[in-house]
Parts: structure tokens; sequence; C-alpha cells
């Protein structure tokens, strides 16, 4: 269990390395971060001073190695249209971001399982044909177009939601959070359906095939066979052997709603790190984007090595097979 | 003696959801005196299973009749596609669709259990009726250890404490030859070997005490040295718990060596059915007779191995007449024409123009 453990670290580590070294060269060798930071009028005297304080003649290594260290404890230097530190922006519109991105998730996951579960039990009823139609939809209309069409319905048209923002926040130390204040949940709603639907359909697509799947196993057959009730066969036996692939399935998806969040923070004016990475585009903001580059790698690793310690806690096999090959290696 | 049988099932069923309301059990009747009940338990009577395709409505059993005797081992032969999964499935009401019972019934200790609500029907899956299946490696929830599901089961149908219920369990796998059941209790399936997991099975089927463990194909996953040896604990322990057995099997070796009765099925229908020594000493139809002489006997001399040319028919052509009869060596005009039924010859009852004349002149 530990040298899984372990393993499975060292392997996020060398990701995070990589990536590192990308959003370095991003860093470095897009444009001129000097000619990025001063003015127009200043002289070359003054921008190679600048140069030198900064350590930008070190040899790349040394430059490498000083950006790391400073990434780790969060200094990503200074944004160029902020002029403000990039660790504290990130501060300020994290919470944004993971609130949204958790909400939607929650939501892809809470209906999604059942619904699968549903539409894999009662294969030919009509519910089941609505939810498999409608999960077309989701899954072939682009996220904007969702977010526009709801905006245009339920703020345009009917005006029972707000149209952009985050609503009335609570700040509760370093987190703010909409979830407190009933604006803050209004302005929830349509973001989070918008981010989350996607992710929703694909769950739930996934959960009724895997379904369908175990249901024509001989193990569920003998559990029928030996007279256990329908709750105890689906949700005990049934359900739970297509935990595995839907674990996996969430986690990249709760990564990809992250990273997703940029389009859907844009169409609500969604005050999260997706619509600063958007603005930072546009404007060659360098250190922002690297951080940003940094921080989306870093969840996807951490969702990861969740989702393998899931596993392990889900399936004996792998328990059993793993305790194995450690008492060998 | 119907309206007898039609009063008995209302009152079982009233039984039945009485229990429901509360715990799941199935209340054994006592009610039940009639001569029927005492010589056979499970009685099936022209029994019919069909699919509806694209092509038509297939016949994959047909009109099958038979009964089977408290604790007798009745034997289920015949190639693969015979019909027999489909009559075992159909007896516990765990048919596939698009397969669907379109005619016939069937009846456990004088009451229809074919026409059952689902939930009166599941309380008897396991409680009234075991099943075993053929692979033991796919037979067992690999996300379980063996305990979990025996325990599972044994609460179900009764109501012991978790304690009492892991006792048992603990109990049937020792008799079921299971070394340190109490550790191995904990273990998860794939921790088994493919025989020890069929011992598990076993556990598994017998661990509310059934009267009739329909047994499909139950050794031939497994490695031939270890054959032997299952079927003999299959024997052992559903005597022991006092169940019949329905062992199904293409395998008339099998067959001989722990069934007392046996029925022939040839397409989906019945073509003999008797005792087995009657049979695997003198099989009188001429699959049966073909059947037995696919096996090496240790006992007796076969005078010529008998083997029969061609395959089974597939269920969209099943020819007119016996459906025996391209392949018959003694087929003649009339068995081309017309279906024969089972008629009583001697001891056994046989399906075969060529007994028709016999059984003619006997009557
Ligand atoms: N879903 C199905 N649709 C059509 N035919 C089927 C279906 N399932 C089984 N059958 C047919 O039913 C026949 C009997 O099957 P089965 O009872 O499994 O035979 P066996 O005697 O080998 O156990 C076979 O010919 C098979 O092709
Ligand atoms: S009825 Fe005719 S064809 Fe069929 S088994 Fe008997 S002899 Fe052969
Ligand atoms: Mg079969």
């Amino acid at each position: 269990m530990l040298a899984f453990i372990i393993r499975r670290l060292a392997q996020s580590l060398f990701v995070m390395f990589f990536v590192a070294l990308v959003a370095f060269s991003m860093f470095n060798y897009v444009g001129d971060p000097v000619h990025q930071m001063v003015g127009i009028e200043t002289s070359f005297k003054e921008r190679e001073a600048l140069r030198e304080h900064l350590g930008l003649n070190d040899p790349a290594p040394v430059q490498f190695m000083r950006f790391i260290g400073h990434a780790v404890q969060g200094e990503f230097g200074l944004s160029y249209q902020h002029k403000r530190p990039v660790a504290g922006l990130f501060k300020e519109r994290l919470p944004a971001t993971l609130e949204l991105s958790f909400v939607a998730a929650l939501l892809a996951l809470v209906v999604g399982v059942p619904m699968g579960v549903y539409t894999g039990l009662n294969r030919h009823g009509f519910l089941s044909k609505l939810f498999m139609t409608f999960s077309l939809i989701g899954i072939s209309l682009p996220t904007f177009l969702i977010g526009i069409l709801l905006i245009f319905i339920f703020a345009v048209i009917l005006g029972w939601l707000p149209s952009f923002g985050r609503g009335e926040v609570i700040t509760m130390g370093a987190w703010t959070t909409g979830l407190l204040t009933k604006s803050g949940l209004k302005a929830l709603i349509m973001p989070s359906i918008t981010l989350g639907l996607f992710q929703l359909t694909l769950i739930m697509r996934l959960v009724r095939s895997e379904m369908l799947e175990v249901l024509r196993t001989d193990y569920i057959k003998f559990a029928r066979a030996r007279g256990l009730s329908n709750r105890a066969v689906n949700f005990g036996h049934a359900l739970k052997n297509t935990l595995v692939p839907v674990i996996t399935i969430t986690g990249l998806q709760i990564g990809s709603i992250i990273a997703f969040a940029i389009i859907t923070e844009t169409v609500f004016q969604w005050p999260g790190m997706g619509l600063m990475f958007l603005q930072a585009i546009h404007n060659v903001d360098i250190p922002i984007m690297s951080a940003y580059l940094l921080l989306v790698a870093f969840f996807f690793v951490v969702i990861n090595l969740i989702v393998d310690l899931l596993y392990y806690v889900v399936d004996p096999r792998l328990r059993i097979d793993l305790g194995k090959a450690n008492g060998h290696g | 003696m119907h309206i007898l049988r039609h009063v008995g099932w209302v009152k079982r069923s009233k039984t039945y959801q009485i229990l429901m309301n509360g715990e799941f059990r199935f209340a054994t009747p006592t009610l039940h005196l009639n001569t029927e009940t005492c010589l056979s338990m499970l009685k099936i009577e022209n029994l019919t299973i069909r699919f509806d395709t694209r092509y038509g409505p297939l016949t994959a059993v047909d009109n099958v009749t038979f009964e089977v005797r408290p604790g007798e081992v009745f034997g289920l032969v015949g190639e693969s596609g015979a019909g027999k999964s489909l009559t075992g499935q159909a007896i516990i009401g765990l048919l596939d669709p698009p397969g669907y019972i379109a005619g016939g019934q069937i009846s456990l200790e004088g009451v229809r259990i074919d026409n059952l609500a689902y939930n009166h029907l599941r309380a008897l899956r396991g409680r009234k009726i075991g099943m075993i299946f053929q692979d033991p490696l796919t037979s067992l929830n690999p996300l379980y250890t063996i305990g979990k599901q025996l325990t599972e089961t044994i609460l179900t149908h009764t109501s012991v404490t978790t304690a009492e219920a892991q006792q048992q369990a603990i109990a049937l796998l020792t008799d079921v030859g299971i070394p340190g059941a109490a550790e191995r209790i904990n273990q998860y399936p794939h921790q088994f070997s493919g025989g020890m997991r069929q011992r598990v099975v076993i556990a598994l089927a017998l661990c509310a005490n059934p009267q009739l463990v329909i047994a499909d194909e139950p050794t031939t996953a497994l490695d031939v040295s270890i054959q032997a040896q299952i079927l003999s604990l299959l024997k052992q322990m559903c005597r022991e718990h006092g169940a019949a057995v329905i062992l199904i099997t293409h395998d008339m070796g099998v067959i001989s060596q722990v069934a007392q009765r046996v029925a022939v099925m040839y397409s989906g229908r019945l073509v003999e059915i008797g005792d087995v020594r009657q049979i695997v000493k003198h099989p009188k139809h001429p699959y049966a007779r073909g059947l037995m002489g696919s096996i090496p006997s240790l006992h007796h001399q076969v005078d010529q191995l008998t083997q029969i040319d061609g395959a089974m028919p597939r269920l969209t052509d099943i020819p007119p007449g016996c459906a025996f009869h391209p392949r018959c060596p003694e087929c003649f005009d009339l068995c081309r024409e017309k279906r024969p039924v089972l008629k009583k010859i001697a001891n056994s009852h046989i399906a075969c123009w060529l007994y028709a004349q016999e059984a003619h002149h006997a009557g």
C-alpha cells in the first residue's frame, strides 16, 4: 500500500516537473519579460539593470530551479496587466472557480448516476427513452450555446436568474463563498448546469452501459437465483461493480470541469480563474498563464491520485495483487 | 383435484402476503397431502418455451413433461442447444428475455410456480429451489467476500442474527471441504481455485436448505481431475440436506455416475425418460443409443460404438415429424410425417415410432 502510494506520488511529481518546464519556457521565451514590464521610455541601461536584478542573465537551469522554488511557495511574480502579485490574484479567483466546479461535478454525479442506474434497469421504459434523448442533446450541444440559451430563457425572458456574476459572497478567511447567500446560490444555478451538463450526460451513459454489462453477468444471475431482493442485486451487487469505470471517468471529468470552466466563466462573466486566464491570453500576461497552467496540472494530478486510491478501496482484486507485488518487491 | 390445487394456491399466496409485509419468507405448506405431492415434488407439464424473433416465434423447448421426486438425482441430458438450460431457468423463473414460457405449467409440491408474482417467486429462489451454474469463476461476485455472499443469502431467507448466519456459513464451508473455513470466509473469490469456488457455489446453493437444486453443467468448466470430486460432493451434500437434484449435462457418463432417473432431450423435446440403469444398459430411443455410444463404458461391453452423424437442427429449421429423423439410422416413412409422442414402454417413456407398435400391442 505504502509502496503503491509512493510510486504514484513519484509519477505525479514527474508530471508536475514537466508541466513546470513548459510553464517556465513560456515565461522566459515567449516575448521579453522586461519589455512587458517597463514603459517605452525606459533606457537600454535601465533595462539591462532590471534584467540583471531579475536574474534573467543567469544560465537557464539556474533560472528554472529558481522558478520552481518560487512556484512551490506560490510565487509567480507580478501580473503584467494588473501590476500585482499573481499569487494574490489567484487567491481571490480560486474560490469562485472551485465552488463552481464542485457544484457542477456534484450535480453531474448526483443526477447522472441515478439516471444511469434507472435507464440501465428499465431499458425500455418511457422515461429511459426520454433521458437518453435528452442526453444526446447534452452531449452534442456546445457549452457556450447551452449557457447562452439558459441566459436567454431564464435571465432575459423570464428574468428569474441573474445572467452574470457571482451574486453576493461572504468572506471567510481566505475563502469567499457564494453558497451561503440567496443571490449567490441563484447565480450558481445556470453556470453550474452549463458546466456540468456534458459530464452529467456522460456519467449517465457510462453508468447505464456498465449496468447493462454487469446485469448480464453470471454472478448477477446467481445472486437472483439465490433469491436476493432486487434492491440487493441491483444496488449492492450490480452498481458496485460499475464503480471502477465510473470513478475513472468521473475523476478525469472533474479535471476537465475545472479546465473547461474557462468557457462557462466567460459566458457568465464568472469572476474565476478561467475568466482571468482568458483575459491574460488577450494581454499576453505570461505570469498568469504559466501559473494557471501549473495550477490546473496540479489539480489533475491530485485528482488522479485520489482516483487511484479509490480503486484500491473498491476492488479487492487490485488490493491483493498489489499486496503480493509489494511483498515480492 | 383441480379445485383442490386451486384452493391450495390461494391459501398459499395469502400466507406469502402476510409474511411479505414484515419479512421475506416462504411459508412451508402443511396442508398438501394429496398423493401427487408425495410422489413428485416438482412437476413439469407440457412446458413450452419460445423466442419471438423477426422470423416468427422459435420454439426452443417443446411440450416437455417430467417430474422430480423428493431427494432423487434427476438427470437431464442432451447435446448442446437441446434446451436443457432453458428448462432449468424456466423452473426457477429466470428465463432471460426474449425467451418466455408459451405454455404448460410448473408446480412445486402441487402449487403452480410458473405464474407467481415476482416477489413470491423471488422468495422461492434459494429457499425452495437452489441453482448452480456452469462456471464457478464467474458465478461469484468479485467485489464481495464469500462470507458476505453466504450470510447475505442466509439472512435473506431465514430469521437468524448476523452472528448465527456467520456460524452457519463457516459450518457449511467446512462441510463442502474448504479447509480453514473460519479464516477463508473473509477472502474474496479470486483467492480461491476453480474447484474451491465451485464448492463455495454448492454451499451457496444449499445455504437456505432448498428441496431442489438445479445444477446446470456443474463440472463442465472444471479441470477433468476434479470433476468427479465435485460431482460426488454435490451428490453427498444434496443427500445430507435432503435436496433433490436436477443435473443438467451433455455427458451421459456423468449421469450414469450419479443420477437415478434421466430424461434425454433432443431439439427441445423429450425423447426418452426412465431409470438410469435401464437407459444406460438398454437405451431404446435411437438418439439415446447414440448418446450412450459416445461414452466409453467401463461396466459393460458395447457391441459397436454408435456414433451419431450430423448435428442437431437449428431452431429455425426443425424438421417435420420426428426431429431426429435426418440423423436416425432407423428412420422410416412415418417418422418424416408424424411427430412421435412419449409412450410408456415397460418402465420408460419413449417418443419414437419404432416402439409405437409395441405400445399398441401391449395396451
Ligand atoms: N435469446 C435467444 N434467442 C433465440 N434463441 C435462443 C436464445 N437463447 C437461447 N436460444 C436457443 O435456445 C436453444 C436452447 O438453449 P439452451 O437451453 O441453452 O441449450 P442447452 O441444452 O445447451 O442448455 C438453443 O438452440 C439456443 O440457440
Ligand atoms: S421416430 Fe423414427 S426417426 Fe425418430 S427416432 Fe424413432 S425411428 Fe428414428
Ligand atoms: Mg446449457
